[in-house]
């Protein structure tokens, strides 16, 4: 109880309560514009909250990770434009609803499965805290270095049809992160003897290159699109009484969110095609499937909705992102000086609660605005999308200049807006680069670290952890592989 | 999801992409005996050589499997896209302009000069959308700067301004 009232404590801040709005309307503002998203939009404003307390800051970035998502149904539902790429399963269910005059349903349950998903996913999370408090310490050097193979190699791994691109981007992430001046040994290392190398290729830079400005090339280039769609009438809480009826779809879509969530690399699209397909397969109406089944969107959205907090658990207990959203909230936190992983959870467990908290907080404040303003959003749906790309590369700049008043990191974060350009073109994964060059970081450190207590090889798998995490690696290379040569078995046979 | 990414390696022009790419790890992989460090009786994982080989090697690696796997599957050469990419690069001039012009004029003056001059090159010629345009410019300098007080020095036009206007233009736009 005390360690709530200082929880609580923390977030019963003017500044904090201020952040929580402007990122949870921002986000759902963002959210419901195709073709930005919340990578985008954290990416921007990742530099101006450096400037803020750590809890700020992080309010109004979680405020965007939490509820981008709900914005992105409503183009999903309405246009059939997923708003963010996760909402792209949404369209499939609720783009025939509206198509027969359920526009209102559709988006009730859509919020409301929204809703239910990120708070069962959130109460999950401040249940497991004990257990994360316990297990967390048992995590040293080698088990966190282990933790980090792992998040890369199901980076990789998830981009199933593109895991040799994928290994390729996450090995050009780990370079990119050992770029400059190396500190055990302060040796060089790819500067080619330019000063402005030295300090390394900042990890903001890259994301502002790879997602911000790519993403404003990408909606310059394009054509405008302006969609419009039609104004909805009636109140929009009705889809929590419907929900009801589906609790069975939406407690199994918001475990998958939980569970996919907590994985690294996996996220979203995996937990929503388990629950999606979980959801076809008890169904009593399979065949309504794809053609407007409420239990579909219950099912996508509350799924996708549950990841954000779940992603949180490797991030705050081992320091470890699964992701590319919680890779940039990792740099707030290094750049107060609050070192996400075990230690957080025995000096700072208000701090960890207090995020869980803020992170209840946005979902009810999001789902005030959504009921209320749904009308108005559909004016940023239809802004014509060259307008936005325009925006977004104004926007850019203040992400990439006010890092360090530096035209070279601007002229770098715009090559990679090239690279990341002609990358989204061909539907090429970018995340790996990401992950590589934070994962790689945490790797380079950790291996180090406990080399030095390391004599046989047998000694870096000696604790349960250690073992278990070894343990876990060696079946997921082996699933894999073995699932590949069945692969390879069969298209020979076929072709016989 | 796994149809389409497969799908979107045979799309034209992707070969080349992973090909140019190739070749940049192929130069770095040259340069890594020249660029790190070996350091005498200092373990693998102490070596300052030890993570960007990793690195480099993976790019080589999964690089040239990509492109042996690509080979047999003829993708074709589609100078469309790369017209596509070449005009992305204008977007690319844009923005480094714009870079350049913001400590001369002023982060107020270059924002709204920016947003109005590429809403015009995007095709907005109405006075609705460039007054649009020119709004958003000052309401993100006004959000950023004078709200956020993000750090971006003042213009050196702001240095002919009598005393406290410069302070006040450099302090808030």
């Amino acid at each position: 109880m005390e360690l709530l009232g200082s929880a609580i404590l923390i977030l019963a801040r003017w500044d904090v309560v201020a952040a929580l709005l402007v990122g949870s309307v921002g986000g759902v503002i963002i959210g419901a514009i195709p073709g930005v998203g919340a990578a985008v939009a954290i990416a921007i404003l990742l530099p101006a909250t450096f400037s803020l307390d750590p809890i700020v800051g992080l309010s109004a970035l979680l405020g965007i990770y939490g509820s981008s998502m709900y914005g992105g149904a409503i183009p999903a539902i309405l246009i059939n434009t997923p708003g963010t790429a996760v909402n792209a399963l949404t369209t499939y269910e609720g783009t025939p609803m509206t198509e027969r005059g359920e526009a209102r349903r559709a988006l009730s349950l859509a919020y409301s499965a929204s809703f239910c998903g990120a708070v069962f996913s959130i109460v999950c999370l401040i249940l497991l805290s004990p257990v994360l408090a316990w297990i967390a310490p048992m995590f040293g050097s080698r088990e966190i270095f282990l933790a980090a193979l792992l998040g890369v190699i199901l980076v990789v791994l998830a981009h199933r049809g593109q895991i040799l691109l994928a290994g390729m981007m996450a090995g050009f992430g780990i370079w990119l992160n050992t770029i400059g001046l190396e500190t055990l040994q302060y040796s060089q290392r790819y500067t080619f003897g330019q000063t402005w190398l030295s300090g390394g290729v900042d990890l903001i830079v890259v994301v502002l290159g790879v997602f911000a400005i790519s993403q404003a090339f990408v909606l310059l280039v394009e054509p405008d699109k302006r969609a419009h769609a039609e104004p909805i009438t009636g109140g929009l809480l009705s889809g929590f009484k419907e929900l009801a009826v589906y609790k069975r779809v939406t407690a199994a879509s918001g475990s998958f969110g939980v569970m996919m969530g907590m994985i690294p690399g996996v996220g979203e699209f995996t937990a929503q095609f388990l629950s999606y397909t979980y959801a076809q397969k008890t169904s009593k109406a399979p065949e309504s499937f794809g053609k407007g089944s409420p239990e579909g969107l219950i099912a996508s959205e509350a799924a996708n909705n549950a990841v954000p907090a779940a992603a949180m658990i490797p991030l705050l207990a081992l320091g470890i992102p699964g992701e590319a959203l919680t890779a940039m909230m990792l740099s707030v936190f290094y750049v107060h000086n609050v070192i996400p992983g075990p230690g957080l959870f025995q000096n700072q467990l208000d701090f960890v609660v207090a995020i869980y908290l803020a992170l209840l907080v946005l979902n009810v404040l999001v789902l005030v605005f959504l009921l209320f303003s749904t009308n108005i959003l559909l004016k940023v749906i239809e802004a014509p999308t060259r307008f936005i790309g325009m925006a977004v590369l104004t926007l850019s700049f203040v992400g990439v200049y006010s890092l360090r008043n530096s035209a070279i990191d601007c002229a770098v974060a715009a090559g990679f807006g090239i690279f990341g350009f002609i990358m989204k073109r061909f539907s090429l994964p970018i995340v790996p680069i990401i992950l590589g060059m934070v994962l790689g970081g945490i790797m380079e450190d950790k291996l180090r670290t406990s080399m030095m207590r390391v004599r046989t090889p047998f000694d870096f798998i000696d604790r349960p952890i250690a073992f278990m995490l070894f343990l876990i690696i060696i079946i997921v290379v082996a699933s894999h592989a073995f699932g590949l040569w069945r692969a390879f078995r069969s298209s020979r046979e076929s072709g016989r | 999801m796994t149809q389409h990414r497969e799908e979107s390696i045979h799309r034209p022009g992707v070969l080349i992409f992973i090909t140019l790419f190739v070749l940049f790890a192929i130069f770095l992989l040259s340069q890594l005996a020249a660029e790190t460090r070996l350091v005498p009786n200092a373990k693998l994982a102490e070596q300052p050589r030890f993570w960007p080989a990793i690195g480099v090697l993976s790019m080589v690696g999964f690089g040239l499997a990509q492109i042996a796997l690509s080979w047999r599957v003829k993708t074709g050469w589609d100078p469309g896209e790369v017209a596509v990419w070449l005009r992305a690069f204008e977007y690319l001039a844009w923005f480094m302009a714009y870079v350049a012009v913001v400590p001369v004029m002023g982060y107020l003056a270059a924002t709204v000069a920016f947003t109005t001059s590429l809403a015009f090159r995007q095709g907005y010629r109405d006075a609705r959308s460039l007054g649009a345009a020119a709004l958003l410019g000052l309401t993100i300098v006004l959000v950023f700067k004078t709200g956020l007080s993000v750090k971006i020095p003042g213009g050196a036009v702001y240095e002919y301004l009598p005393g406290p206007l410069r302070s006040f233009m450099i302090v808030n736009f």
